[in-house]
């Protein structure tokens, strides 16, 4: 989640639904750069665009690294600008083969169709998370005073030292010497 | 009567569903006056643990007053008792419940044979927490259904308020368990991971039991605040290395005690294990996210114990076991045995030695708690633990 650091506090109220949004586009990012890594062949025979497929690989590489840092960062806005960017240069990549007498202009058209409704997608969510900055929080809470201990910290430290750990909860003798350096239970062994 | 039903992912509305009553002659009914939303709550609500089914009440924090009791557990309970119910369904009768451990009692979890594919074997009923653990009805209700109630029960005084008596359910004992099972010598220093409501009562779990030093790890500004109230050096893991400022406060050593109270839902952007968590239960290869557990084992003092009161679900990937090995690292965990640490606890509550009310920070009403599971799990507006008044 965002906005859970002083810093990010600042950032305004956290919208799940535009961060769900985002993972989904994260996980969709990842699931596509699998298919162009592992199939590059069968991608650019069904596009058209036979000599292509160290292209289609290297943009699939592109896809799940921008997926990943999505899923991974705190703040995922800079990263779903970046898959806005990259939509772009799909869309251009696509356009190329549009020319000549590419047999599978149809399929081309199918796939422009299917990256400009994810690029819409993808410029929503980068706009809204960019947008949600300027409302800042209302101020922290003040939970400096709520110890828990009516008579205070120091005099609650061992208070509870009548307090006999049962037999099934105690660390084994054998490995109190080295938790205890000071008072040693059994000689330490000799190297 | 009113309720809180799961109906699905982030899904929980305040339904009117029909009154429980006595299904057994070990049953007793209680009047909820209090109920607490707990943090395993949210990875229900967030649907991170399976087995839960549509129109499942929730709550497993609950406190009341008995108004129907069962033949059988009229030996032990009476109406008019005020009670604080366990989490944990006991039968108080089987082999495991004799020896105290109570949270793997081997007869109230009525759905013993779904566990036992999932775990191996069975461990206890819970209330309102999956089928898993017998799909019991919860407690963030009007009324709640207490089966096995002459020993699923903690008879409370009147004259305390509810607010310090209703952690005895979970939370109090389950940090205190989590401390015990350090075994803390007063030279120790104690790391806690997580510093919600668990984290908070093992906090003070620590110092009553004569922690040298306690360190509390989060980045929740009020939850460090909150820790640091209670006696707790601070580290805020966004704002600095845990494993170095944990070195520092001893000597390079590392802490001898570890306390897990984060779970299968850690937070750590920014390091390579997450990220690979991250995608990894994202692509549903991975259930929980250990972030946790890697770096207890990696900062823990050889000879240390690793404590984990944090719940986990299912697997775990790149847990690393050569350190813990290594190390001759112990690693205790286990949900808590309630029952077993009550009477004691509920002595120090009286004897003033602590508060547990320290840890509400919102109290509202049942029709209200839809709203604060949101608002709790998106840790907004300072929340850290939230009371509900049906």
């Amino acid at each position: 989640m965002r906005y859970e650091t002083e810093r990010t506090r600042r950032r305004g109220h956290a919208d799940t639904a535009t961060d769900t949004l985002a993972r989904g586009l994260g996980l969709f990012s990842i699931a596509l750069g699998i298919a162009e890594v592992a199939a590059p062949r069968a991608l650019a025979r069904a596009l058209g665009m036979r000599g292509q497929e160290g292209l289609i690989a290297g943009y699939g590489l592109r896809e799940i690294a921008t997926g990943i840092g999505i899923l991974a960062s705190k703040d995922p806005t800079p990263w779903i600008w970046g898959r806005v960017a990259g939509d772009g240069l799909d869309l251009a990549t696509l356009a190329t083969a549009l020319e000549g007498r590419n047999p599978k202009k149809s399929n081309i058209g199918i796939a422009m169709a299917a990256v400009a409704g994810v690029t819409a997608l993808d410029v929503y969510c980068a706009q809204t998370l960019s947008r949600e900055s300027p409302r800042p929080l209302p101020p922290m809470q003040d939970y400096s005073g709520r110890t828990g201990f009516p008579r205070g910290v120091e005099r609650s430290r061992g208070a509870a030292s009548d307090f006999e750990a049962p037999r099934d909860f105690r660390t084994p003798e054998a490995m109190r010497p080295y938790t205890q350096p000071e008072r040693p239970r059994h000689p330490q062994p000799s190297m | 009567m009113k309720a809180l039903v799961w109906h699905g992912t982030t899904d929980i509305r305040c339904d009117s569903v029909p009154d429980p009553g006595i299904e057994h002659p070990r049953d007793a009914i209680i009047k909820v006056t209090s109920c607490a939303i707990c943090g395993s709550d949210l990875h229900l609500y967030d649907h991170f643990m399976p087995g839960m089914k549509s129109g499942d009440i929730m709550g497993h924090e609950t406190m009341g007053e008995v108004v129907e009791v069962g033949a059988e557990a009229k030996g032990t309970l009476k109406v008019g008792d005020r009670v604080v119910i366990p989490f944990t369904i006991i039968c108080g009768q089987c082999d495991q419940c004799r020896r105290g451990n109570f949270s793997v009692c081997e007869r109230t979890n009525r759905n013993g044979e779904m566990a036992a594919k999932a775990f191996g074997h069975s461990t206890a009923g819970l209330f309102g927490y999956t089928h898993l653990t017998g799909g019991y009805a919860g407690g963030q209700a009007e009324y709640l259904r207490v089966p096995f109630a002459d020993a699923t029960h903690i008879k409370v005084p009147d004259g305390i308020p509810d607010e310090k008596l209703l952690f005895l359910s979970d939370i109090f004992p389950t940090g205190w368990q989590a401390a015990v099972q350090c075994d803390i010598e007063p030279t120790d220093t104690v790391a806690i991971w997580g510093a919600g409501p668990v984290g908070q009562m093992a906090i003070r779990s620590a110092i009553l039991l004569g922690a040298r030093q306690v360190v509390a790890i989060d980045r929740i500004p009020e939850r460090l605040a909150m820790a640091k109230a209670g006696g707790a050096i601070t580290i805020n893991f966004d704002e600095e290395s845990v494993v170095e400022r944990l070195n520092e406060l001893t000597g390079g050593k590392g802490p001898e005690k570890c306390i897990d109270a984060v779970g299968m839902e850690a937070h750590a952007a920014g390091t390579v294990d997450a990220m690979y968590d991250r995608v990894k239960q994202a692509t549903m290869m991975e259930t929980d996210r250990p972030h946790v557990l890697r770096e207890m084992a990696y900062v823990c003092r050889p000879a240390g114990t690793l404590s984990v009161p944090g719940v986990y679900g299912g697997l775990l990937d790149k847990i690393p076991f050569g350190a813990i090995m290594n190390k001759g690292l112990t690693i205790r965990t286990g949900q808590t045995h309630v029952n077993r640490w009550t009477d004691d606890l509920l002595r120090r509550i009286e004897e003033g030695q602590i508060d547990p009310s320290f840890v509400i920070t919102h109290t509202v009403g049942l029709e209200q708690g839809p709203e604060m599971y949101k608002i709790f799990r998106d840790k907004q507006d300072g929340c850290i633990k939230v009371v509900l008044k049906p």
